[in-house]
This record gives structure tokens, sequence and C-alpha cells, in this order.
């Protein structure tokens, strides 16, 4: 197992009280695999992604839990081995890449950076390594770019350059968060295609995190459905997309046009909106939204349980239809 | 709102409440319930301390010393309402949750956990108080220069608090006197210099175009000038007295509010709810003024608690260079400099002065800190700090 | 880039003029003539009128304003603001003498700044929420308003009136001449150090609560987060990743505070009996000395001018987002 996440927990600790981003989260992903995390903007998804890498900001932090990857607790690492894994041993893409590249530098540089850092290049050799990769990500006229400011370029190739950034370390779990989300939808197309191919070239794990069912559909083996910092419903992608379990999932496909379209149900959102987390509803915390909802929803939040072959849904209802 | 169907209830408390303070200890707010009490008795040791003076005041003609007496009076007054219509409210509101959510509500509790912040508006508070009461507070009289060969030079001691000066006068007193000047010409200056900014930012984003370009060119003029190079050519020009220094302090420190008005007028008028409003068909000067008035407030709160710390120190630098207050009339500034001379000897004249200055400046600085970190710390981290 | 600079240039010709035009306008405000004030402490003497008349002609107050306006221009352009009432001596010598010493003493004052201000500044916010952060963050809120004569009076009792580390005024001791030019530079030094302190320690405070805001700012981007997850050292992200762009807008902040310490070099400079511009400008005001008093502020306000623009410049050449063809505007 490459990464195995057991009951991680996360918290915020504000003056208006304590937010639990990640409330007791376990999950594999094997090397080689694909796997989606799933849910509405707002649920923790982003956190979970810190908490892996050990990088929450202030006032949150990871509270409780393990994040093993290739068997050792990334948590109780000493630092020094902690950043050989951040970069080398997983690398993180974010959803705005205009944001997350350092705009006082070349493109070039910046990756040239990380190769120094992580594979211990000399300076002339990082650059020229990191022209090949930037080629590697379909950039058009790699050295010229390398050249370019982060203002220079545009969304799609920021984007890609931010890709580039992240393999330069050669990890072995890639996290996309939101890899897509603040493209258009041609270049979305164009960055999902890209990490299928870099996947392939390079063999490595991805954990894409995103709200958009669809773009997960499309690239997961396995999906996880993420709800207020919590997992409700694990599964093969095929399988979560064919037959949800959880009120949930169902929702979530049912606002989503062409997954939607060939089932009998018209299209349909999900009532409400997703709670604050500082507000949680008792029991499980989408009952005020569920259409199944009853009194014993309101008492304890129902765990994750197999509910059928590689197969795990949170649902006290579920568990009764099944 | 949710507490105007309470019954009103009518309970022993109401009565208690008039003697300031009774009624919070009764309903266990002890802090606040000495506070008020010790407030109230101070007031009424002055008045009768002072008595002489506070009844005398009303058959003077002098304006000050009437006005310290009606002060004295609305003082009481004051914290007897206060204290009134506190214990109601703590009354109304007992076991109801007392965090309120609006803006305000959340802005007044974050500037209350600011302890330095609080203090600086109580010595802000307080020096405005002694300014005011300073007929009736001084032991002596601030330009009578008494026996000089047996009184100059005294260090502070009982009978004269802050020590004595070269002609025998009495600093404390002198001290309170240069607090009414200071301070007053802090005050008048920094609403002269935010009226006419807001005035004139207001014309120019109003008229936009050449009307705007010019003002603001002019604008950019002014702000080359090393304001205190202005102050001094002014001053040179001019023969400074208090009015005359309030005027100029005040035209010579509008420009940076005139473009900040007129660049916040000018991001209103291009936002969608202006544009709605106006679909609507309410008029755009309403929308502006309606929207410019939260959006810029805070902003302008924290610049005016700063524009009168910059006044008042610019006014003490004047009048320290022997350009602005002249002797006899004291100004804090103008008591520095008179002792600049004996530091050795008579370190008290430049000392204390100086020092209530100091510390006004450092109070008026903390309260603004307190002010921006309350309101909208975001947006003003990014456009003032 | 050179281009930029020109255009730059360019660019503030109208606004050089209209601080011309202003200090010669409101030099006129003055209720009566100039010459009023120029004969004042002479007036217990009869003065012959005909003399003054003479003084009028002479000091071109017989013409009407729009002509005494165009010389003035025609004249300042030329570097020439006329004889000091006072000195009886060209302006422009007596400002020359002075401006070095109050460049000196800016300069280093500015120095002192940058250093403090940005170190402090860079500690505050890298210990953020400790007490070391909270102390400095108050305590350079108080350095601030401290108002600088009554500091520099406390600190000449305190260093030179009771310790006699300090001088307590001028530039140069007694011994001066005959000291070796290291000596010579030492001296200098040691009577900067004052009035350097006082004028550059309030700037500092400034720049130590901007610095540590600005970091901290920048500390909260998502590439900084992006620097650490591509495991850098915590050192490497704040001293390559968050500081240069943290500064960058600092330097625009060091344009903006040239008219700050040129106002506070007045006083400075008078207290410790310093021969700068300020000095020579407090001390025509109080003598209505008016070609002076429109020389110096003049140039101070051309230095602030300058300033601005070594600052737009500075940012130009370390921000690559500025582009030189496009004027950047404020």
């Amino acid at each position: 197992m490459l990464l195995s996440v057991r009951d991680l927990r996360s918290a915020f600790f504000l003056d208006e009280g304590e937010l639990w981003a990640v409330d007791g989260i376990s999950f594999d992903v094997e090397a080689g695999e694909t796997v989606g995390l799933v849910g509405e903007s707002g649920c923790g998804k982003t956190i979970v992604a810190l908490s892996i890498l050990d990088l929450i900001p202030h006032p949150g932090r990871v509270v409780s839990g393990r994040v093993l990857f290739e068997g050792r607790d990334l948590l109780r690492l000493p630092p020094e081995e902690m950043r050989k894994v951040r970069g080398a041993g997983i690398g993180i893409i974010f959803q705005e890449a205009a944001a997350a590249l350092n705009p006082v530098y070349r493109i070039g540089n910046q990756i040239a950076d990380v190769i120094r850092l992580h594979r211990g290049l000399a300076r002339r050799d990082a650059w020229s390594e990191a022209v090949k990769v930037l080629a590697a990500m379909g950039i058009p006229e790699p050295e010229k770019r390398a050249r370019s400011y982060p203002f220079e370029l545009s969304g799609g190739m920021k984007q890609r350059a931010m890709i580039a950034i992240a393999m330069a370390g050669r990890p072995k779990l890639l996290i996309a968060d939101e890899p897509t989300t603040a493209l258009d939808l041609t270049v979305q197309a164009e960055i999902s295609d890209l990490l299928r191919q870099i996947q392939d070239e390079y063999r490595m794990a991805i954990l894409i995190i995103s709200h958009d069912l669809e773009l997960v559909a499309d690239m997961a083996d396995r999906t996880m459905v993420m709800y207020t910092g919590r997992l409700v419903e694990t599964a093969d992608t095929k399988e979560l997309v064919g037959e949800p379990m959880h009120p949930y999932t169902q929702g979530l496909i049912g606002a989503i046009p062409v997954l939607g379209a060939g089932s009998e149900t018209p299209l349909q959102g999900i009532p409400g909106a997703v709670p604050d987390l500082l507000d949680l509803p008792s029991g499980c915390t989408f009952h005020p939204r569920c259409r199944l909802a009853d009194d014993e929803c309101k008492l304890e939040p129902p765990p994750l349980e197999d509910a059928a072959h590689r197969h795990q849904c949170a649902c006290y209802k579920v568990r009764v239809q099944t | 709102m949710r507490r105007e169907n309470a019954e009103p209830r009518r309970s022993p408390h109401r009565l208690r409440a008039f003697v300031p303070g009774l009624g919070h200890l009764a309903l266990g707010h002890t802090g606040r319930g000495v506070r008020l009490m010790l407030f109230s008795v101070a007031t009424i040791f002055l008045v009768v301390w002072r008595w002489d003076r506070f009844i005398d005041a009303f058959s003077t003609p002098f304006l000050d010393r009437w006005l310290a007496s009606i002060f004295l009076i609305l003082m009481l007054a004051g914290v007897i309402w206060y204290s009134l219509r506190d214990v109601g409210r703590i009354q109304q509101s007992a076991g109801e949750e007392r965090r309120g959510k609006s803006p305000w509500a959340v802005a007044m509790r974050r500037f209350r956990e600011n302890r330095l912040a609080v203090y600086s508006i109580y010595i802000i508070i307080l020096f405005y108080a002694l300014a005011i009461l300073a007929p009736i507070l001084t032991p002596y009289d601030p330009a009578a220069i008494p026996d000089v060969m047996a009184n100059r030079y005294l260090p502070p001691s009982g009978d004269h608090l802050f020590g004595t000066d070269e002609f025998g006068r009495d600093l404390f007193s002198r001290a309170l006197y240069g607090a009414r000047v200071s301070l007053s010409i802090g005050l008048l200056a920094m609403i002269i210099a935010k009226t006419i900014g807001t005035l004139y930012g207001s014309v120019a984003a109003y008229f936009g175009g050449t009307v705007d370009n010019v003002l603001m060119r002019i604008v950019d003029v002014w702000i080359a000038f090393p304001t205190f190079y202005l102050m001094l050519m002014l001053v040179g020009v001019f023969e400074a007295n208090i009015v005359v220094l309030v005027l100029i302090l005040g035209l010579t420190a509008w420009p940076g509010t005139a473009r900040f008005i007129r660049g916040e007028i000018l991001s209103l008028k291009n936002q969608a709810f202006t544009e709605s409003a106006r679909a609507i068909g309410l008029p755009a000067h309403l929308i502006i003024v309606r929207h410019l008035i939260p959006s810029a407030l805070s902003p302008v709160l924290v610049t005016a608690a700063l524009a009168v710390a910059g006044m008042i120190g610019a006014e003490a630098g004047l009048s320290y260079l022997g350009l602005g207050i002249r002797p006899p009339t004291p100004s804090w500034g103008n008591m520095v400099a008179a002792g600049k001379d004996n530091l050795l000897n008579a370190w008290w004249v430049a000392f204390f002065p100086g020092g209530l200055l100091t510390l006004t400046l450092i109070s008026f600085s903390l309260l603004a800190d307190g002010l921006r970190d309350a309101l909208d710390p975001k947006a003003l981290m990014q456009k003032y700090v | 880039m050179l281009k930029y600079i020109i255009k730059r240039l360019l660019l503030s010709v109208p606004l050089v003029l209209g601080i011309v035009t202003a200090t010669f306008f409101i030099a006129r405000l003055a209720p009566g003539d100039p010459m009023d004030m120029y004969l004042e402490p002479q007036r217990q003497r009869q003065v012959d009128p005909e003399v003054i008349e003479l003084m009028r002609k002479r000091y071109g107050l017989d013409q009407p304003i729009h002509v005494q306006y165009v010389t003035w221009i025609k004249n300042v352009a030329r570097g020439d603001f006329g004889e000091s009432f006072r000195h009886r001596r060209p302006v422009r010598d007596i400002v020359a003498e002075a401006v070095p010493y109050t460049l000196q003493l800016t300069i280093l004052a500015l120095l002192l700044d940058a250093l403090f201000g940005i170190s402090l500044g860079i500690i505050s916010a890298v210990k953020q929420y400790t007490k070391l952060d909270k102390t400095l963050t108050v305590g350079s809120l108080i350095v601030y308003a401290i108002p600088g004569f009554w500091l520099a009076l406390m600190l000449i009792m305190l260093f030179s009136v009771n310790l006699g580390w300090f001088p307590t005024s001028q530039t140069r001791s007694m011994n001066y001449e005959d000291l070796t030019m290291i000596g010579k530079f030492l001296d200098r030094l040691w009577h900067l150090a004052l009035p350097v302190f006082v004028l550059g320690i309030a700037g500092a405070a400034g720049t130590a609560r901007y610095m540590r805001n600005r970091l901290l700012e920048v500390l909260n981007e998502e590439y900084i987060v992006a620097a650490r997850a591509r495991g850098f050292r915590e050192r490497t992200v704040i001293v390559k990743h968050a500081l240069r762009n943290a500064l960058i807008p600092i330097v625009t902040i060091y344009g903006m505070s040239l008219p700050f310490l040129l106002g506070g070099a007045t006083i400075i400079e008078t207290i410790f009996a310093w021969p700068g511009m300020g000095r020579l400008t407090v001390a025509a005001v109080g003598g209505r000395d008016y070609p002076i008093i429109m020389a110096t502020t003049t140039i101070a306000a051309l230095l602030t001018v300058l300033g601005n623009l070594l600052a737009d410049v500075t940012y130009a050449a370390v921000d690559p987002r500025v582009s030189y063809d496009a004027p950047r505007k404020r």
C-alpha cells in the first residue's frame, strides 16, 4: 500500500469555536492507482490533502490519526525526513495556478529549484532538465516558456507549469486538488488528458480531489464521497456511479445532467446547502437535507460500513435496505 | 426587536440604579459597579472640593469656566443615566446570549478585547476631561507670577506636582491649560482636514473628467511638499495665533483624505450594485452616499485618530520651534521648549509637558491600531498599514 | 529601462512646475508686501522712503505680480533663488552649504530605518503569536508615536548631559582640524549618532510594522504553501519565496517616507544645531527671510519628487510584473 490514512482528524481552533474540517477519515491509495475524493465545496476536501502533507495553516492542525506513506507515519516523521517526502514522495497541484506560482521567479527557476533540491543536480543541468519537464507537460517552446514569469502565461499554461513543478520531484503520489476548476471547459479536458498521460508515463498514483463528480468519475479507479469532514460512501467508480447507495451520492449524481440522464429520475439537485462546519447538525450531518431521514438519523452519526463488495456506505437507511 | 415583547419588569433594581453602580453590584457585575461608583464619587468630590469655583463660574463672564462647571454637572447626570440604562439592559438580556452578530457588535467586541486600545481611550477621555475641567482643577493660576526668586525652578512636590518654571509658575496648572490648547487644536484641525478632504474628493469624483483631472493634479502638487515644510512656510507668512494655527494645520493635511475618498467613490461608481440600483431609478449620488458611509467609515475613523495625533504633534513641533503658540499662552510644545536649556538643573520643566504629549500621541496611535484591528482588519491592512 | 526613466522624468515636469508655482503664490499670500517684513526690524530707525523704494526695485517687488511670477520661474530654472534678506548673500550659496548636511542626516536615518525596520519586521512576522512579536508590535507603535523633539531632549539629557557619551549638538569637535581623515570621519559619525537615531527610529518603527504585515500577508499566500509542499526548508521558504515578494512594496514606502524625514529633520536639526536645510528654514521662518523659505521649501518638494521617482524606478527594476512601457498609476 502506497498511502494509508487512518482515522485522520484535523481541526481549526478559531475564536468562534473548534472547526473539525476532517473528522475521522480512513482510506488507502495503492501504487499507480487513481483515487477520487468528491464533495461540495466547504466539506474539508482540501484539508485532507493538506493534512497528508502536514501543511495545515494556523490556527489549524492535524489532531490525531496516522498517515502511512510507504509504511512510515508522516505525522511522526522528523522534519528533515518529511521535507524529502514533500515534493519527492508526494507532489501536489492546486486549484489556482496563478496563486500557487511565485510571481517573482521565472517558471524554469521554480522547476529547477525542485530538481536541485530533490535530485541533487547542478544549476545548469537542473535548468535543462526543467526545460525537458516543461516539454513533457506539452508546453510549446519550452525553452522560451522556462524564461517566462508566471504572469506572462495563459491560464492553461500556468496549470501545466504547476504540474511540471510537482512532477519535477518525480513523486510517487500526485495530489491534484481541483486541478481543472479554475479553467475554461476546453482547457479542462486538456489538463485531465495531461494528467492521465503523465500517470501512464511516470506510473504514479493520483489522488484527485474535486467537487466535480464528472471529472472524478472520468479519471478515478475508486471514488470516495465526503460530506462535512467525513466519508459517506466509497466504492469502485463504476459501481459508485452506477449504483450509488448514500442519498447524498445519489443527490450528487442526480445533479449531473449527463450522468443522470439515463435514469428515470428527473434532473434534481440536493435541497439546502452544506451546513456551517462550526454549527453542524446532530447525528448524521446530512439528515436535514436527506429525503430518507427520520429520528434515528438525528442521534448518532452513522459509521462507514461495508455495504457490498468493495463498497462502503455510512447511512442507517441503506443498511436497513440491504 | 426580540426584546420588545419582553414585559417591562419593575424590580427594586431600578431604584438602586439611581445610585450609580449599586444596581450593577446587586446584579453581580462587580467590576463595572465599582468603576461607576468610583467615577461618581470622584465627580461629587470635585464639586464639593472646588465648590466655590464651581458655583462662581456661573457668575463670571468667562466661557471656559462656565463650560467646566456645566461639564461637571453633565458628568454626574451622564453617569446616572448610563447606569440606569445599563442596569435595565442587563436585566432584560439576563439569560439571553449577548453575542451580537452584526458587524458593529463584532467590531465592538474585538475592540474591547484589545486592552491597550481600551486603556488608550480611557486616557484620551481623561485628558480631554482634565482639559475642560482645568479652571476647576488647577491649584494655581497658570499665568500668575508669584515671588519669582522664592518660587522659580522648584522641583516636583506636593505643592507643585510638576514643579515650577523659571518664572515660578506652577507647571501642573500650566500643563492642564496647555492640554486645552494642544488637544483642541488637534481635534479641530483634524475635523477641518477631514471635511475639506471629503468635500474635495467627492467633488473630484462626482464631476470626473477635466475637473477631476485638474483637482487631482493640485493634490499631487500639494502632496509633493513635505507637510511640515508647508506648515513652516504658512506660519512664516501668517502671524500664528490659535485660530490661524488650526487653519494652517487643517489646510495642509487634507489631500490624503481627498485622494482616499475620491478613490472610494470611483470604485463604488463602478460596482455592480450601483448599476443595478440606478437601473431601478435611484439617483447615483444617493446610492454612493448610502454605500460610501459604511465602506469609508472604518478607514476614516482610523485615519482620524491618527490625524489627531499628527496634528497635536505638528502643533507641538511648531510651538517648540517658537513658531506656533507663543508664550505666555501655554501649549505642551512651547512648555518643552522653555525647559530645553535647563535640562541639567530643572529636568521637570521639559519632561512633564513632553511626557503628557507623548502619552497622548501613544494613546491615539494605540487607539487607531485597536480600531483598525476591530473594524474590517483584512481590507484595511492592505490599504493603510 | 532608460526609456522608462525618461518617460517618468517627463511626467514629473508638470509636477515640478506646480511646486514652483505653489511656493510663489503661498509666499505672496502674506498680508502686505514682503518688504514690510524686511523692514520690520529696522522700523525703529526712520527709513527713508526712497531707500524702501530702492529696495523694492532691487527685489523686483515694484513689478506686477505676473511679471514677478515669470521672473521667479525663470530664476528657479537657472537655480537662482535671489538674495537672502538677512544674510545679504545669494540664497543659492546658503542652501548649497546646508543641503549636504541634511542629506547626511536623512540618508543615514534611512539606513537605520531600513536596517532595524526590516529585520525587526521579519523577526516579528516569523515569530507571530509569540510574546516577542506582541512586544515588538506594541513597542513599534509606541516608538512611532513619541514626538521626536521630546525624545531628542530626553536623550540629550541622558546621554549627553548626564553620561557625557555623545555631544549635545554641533557637527564637529573643537579639535576637528587636528584630526586625521579617519578621526574626522569618526568625529562626524559621533556627532551624527543621536540626531540620526532620533530621526530614524520612528521610521524604523513604521517600517517594522509594515514589513511584519506585508510578510504575514505573503506567508498566507498559496505559493508559500506550495513552496512548503515542494519540500523546501522553512528558511528557504521565508528568505527566498516570501521575503522577495514582501520587500518589493517596501521600496515604494521608502519613496514616500522622504517627506516625513525632511519634515522631521527641521526640528531635529534645530535641536542639535545641525546646519542643514531644516535649521536654515526654521531660522528663516523666524526671521521672515522669504527668499530662503521659498528656496528650501521648493527644494524639499523637489527632493520628494526625486525620491518617488527613484522608488518607482527601483520598483520597476525589482518587480518583473511592471512593464516599462506603461507608467504605473497609483
